[in-house]
């Protein structure tokens, strides 16, 4: 089901870790939803110096952290923004399609990062970690889990991005 | 190649040696495509097959055969059931009292009635995941027209008071449906014991093949069939029948019933070595009732860590294990058995089922546990809940 860079990512992950005493931290996700990134980096003349990476998730969740760490050490900040979610995906050879929304925290997280480093250095104060144990969406309404819109009732798809996977959940 | 641990006998059983050669004996005969409601002497051959696989079936639930129809496996008896009990009844009430912890078969054919007006009452359980008799009587009203619950619940274990649960339906005059796919085949299920009005079961959870399943129905029982436009099953299942692996499943519930007692030794001595050696690892939580519960199934919530990159690291190791994480399961949400006995989301993301099966040996469970020691260590120390946890 996965590629082999994938495997190979997830078998031997690089930069696990935390960075001591960061320039930024970005975390996205949450237990709720079975996928977590935490990524630390430190920033030396404006380039990535090191970059390290939690994960809570699925074997694509963990290649993608992987390959997005690997993807943006070295590189200066203007150019780790530009990677994205798509660009990791084609690095790690494709994602089954029920995975890419694992897919979806790796730059996520790494931009946040960088965001966050802007911050402090503005003078900002630190944003909070987020909360680990997030509220969760009260368990009424059918909902797209790629846009969070709600859809009506056995809606098969989202009107809004047009994913086809729709969450039924219904209070019993 | 790696050698295969399949730990995963709750989504299919392999098949039982006698019962592949029964079917490749019955695919070899010269009528094996005879169709069993032809008048001819082909038909004949396979009519008389048929019946002698429904005897057997009947023998293994204490049924007549008369009462077991042959359908494509638990889905779709669980369909009929529901449906066609529904649907007969609905000038009389449109209530049905179900549990949180039911198979989606139920609770999907559930939805869509409610979406056409029926209304439902699902009952809580507690942290075992067991039902109270109490509140099914609670939940009873007068136009309460099915009662659903399942006799043992396939992601963790647990056996249902079904019996003290009838006695309260039989009461009430209300038909009793038990999703039985978990336990039918495995432990004993006697359909007069329980009380039981509809028991739907399938082949491939004791040694029969895939896509064969069995419905029985009480005489009296107001229903409609699923499958209409066919005479076959005395006109309640429409449909030429799945001959091999009708054949199939005679053979397998044959067997079933002669060594079951054997079989829940053998899958119970295999279930407590695993549990020992998953208490023997540090934050394991096990899921489900102590005592009341099959006998080859354990669900172990391993902290910390989501279950799909468990179950990816294990199948790399040959070890075949099964999670309802929200990634593994494909919607997304956590498992609302988990969720119902209580367990937090992050826990229920890390929740395994392993089900022990009869070709499973100790030599099995002690190369599995080796092996998921190192995937949790490996994984957890990537893990910002685990560091986070460990830093307090």
């Amino acid at each position: 089901m996965y590629s082999e860079k994938v495997l190979d990512h997830f078998n031997n992950p690089r930069n696990i870790g935390k960075i001591e005493n960061p320039d930024g931290v970005g975390e996205v996700g949450n237990p709720v939803c079975g996928d977590m990134m935490t990524i630390t980096v430190k920033v030396k003349d404006d380039r990535i110096d090191d970059i390290k990476f939690e994960t809570f998730g699925c074997g694509a969740a963990i290649a993608v952290s992987s390959m997005v760490t690997e993807m943006a050490k070295g590189k200066t900040l203007d150019e780790a923004m530009q990677i994205t979610n798509e660009s990791v995906a084609e690095a790690l050879e494709g994602l089954p399609k029920n995975k890419l929304h694992c897919s979806n925290l790796g730059a996520d997280a790494l931009h946040k990062a960088i965001m966050d480093y802007y911050s402090r250095k503005e003078g900002k104060p630190r944003l909070q970690e987020e909360k680990l144990e997030h509220l969760g969406r009260p368990d009424e309404h059918c909902y797209c889990p790629y846009c969070d819109l709600d859809v009506p009732d056995e809606a098969p798809y989202c009107s809004n991005c047009g994913k086809p996977t729709i969450i039924h959940d219904h209070p019993h | 190649m790696k050698y295969t641990i399949y730990l995963d006998n709750v989504a299919a059983t392999p098949l039982h040696p006698e019962v592949k050669n029964v079917m490749i004996d019955y695919l070899n005969s010269e009528f094996s495509f005879g169709n069993p409601v032809s008048q001819h002497h082909v038909g004949d051959y396979a009519a008389e097959a048929l019946e002698k696989a429904r005897a057997e079936v009947a023998r293994l639930i204490n049924a007549h055969p008369q009462e077991v129809l042959f359908t494509s496996g638990g889905t779709e008896s669980i369909n009929h059931a529901v449906k066609g009990v529904a649907f007969a009844r609905r000038d009389r009430g449109k209530h049905i009292v179900t549990s949180n912890v039911e198979h989606n078969a139920v609770l999907g054919t559930l939805r869509m009635l409610r979406a056409r007006g029926y209304q439902l009452t699902s009952l809580p359980v507690d942290h075992h995941g067991m039902v109270d008799p109490g509140d099914v009587k609670k939940a009873i009203r007068d136009d309460t027209i099915l009662v659903s619950i399942m006799h043992a619940n396939s992601e963790i274990g647990t056996i249902e008071p079904i019996r003290d649960i009838t006695k309260i339906t039989r009461e009430r005059n209300i038909p009793f449906h038990c999703d039985a796919v978990a336990s039918t085949g495995v432990i004993p299920v006697d359909v007069e014991d329980l009380g039981i009005d509809l028991l739907s079961f399938s082949a491939n959870q004791y040694g029969g093949p895939s896509g064969v399943g069995g419905l029985y129905v009480r005489p009296k029982t107001q229903i409609i069939p699923l499958l209409h436009g066919g005479s076959q099953e005395s006109n309640r299942r429409g449909g030429t029948h799945n001959m091999v692996g009708i054949v199939g499943m005679g053979k397998a519930a044959e067997l079933a019933r002669e060594e079951m007692p054997e079989r829940i030794e053998h899958l119970h001595t295999l279930k407590q070595a695993l549990l020992n050696g998953l208490q023997s690892m540090e934050e394991i939580l096990i899921n489900g009732h102590p005592t009341e519960s099959l006998p080859h199934l354990v669900s172990a919530s391993v902290k910390y860590v989501e279950g799909e990159s468990i179950t990816l690291m294990l199948d790399q190791e040959g070890v075949c294990i099964s999670t309802r994480s929200a990634c593994a399961s494909g919607s997304l949400r956590a498992s609302h058995v988990l969720l119902s006995i209580g367990l937090d989301h992050a826990t229920a993301q890390g929740t395994l089922i392993f089900t022990v099966g009869m070709a499973t040996t100790p030599h099995d469970i002690t190369r599995s546990i080796e092996v998921l020691e190192k995937t949790v260590a490996f994984l957890r120390n990537m893990s910002p809940l685990y560091r986070r946890k460990a830093a307090n």
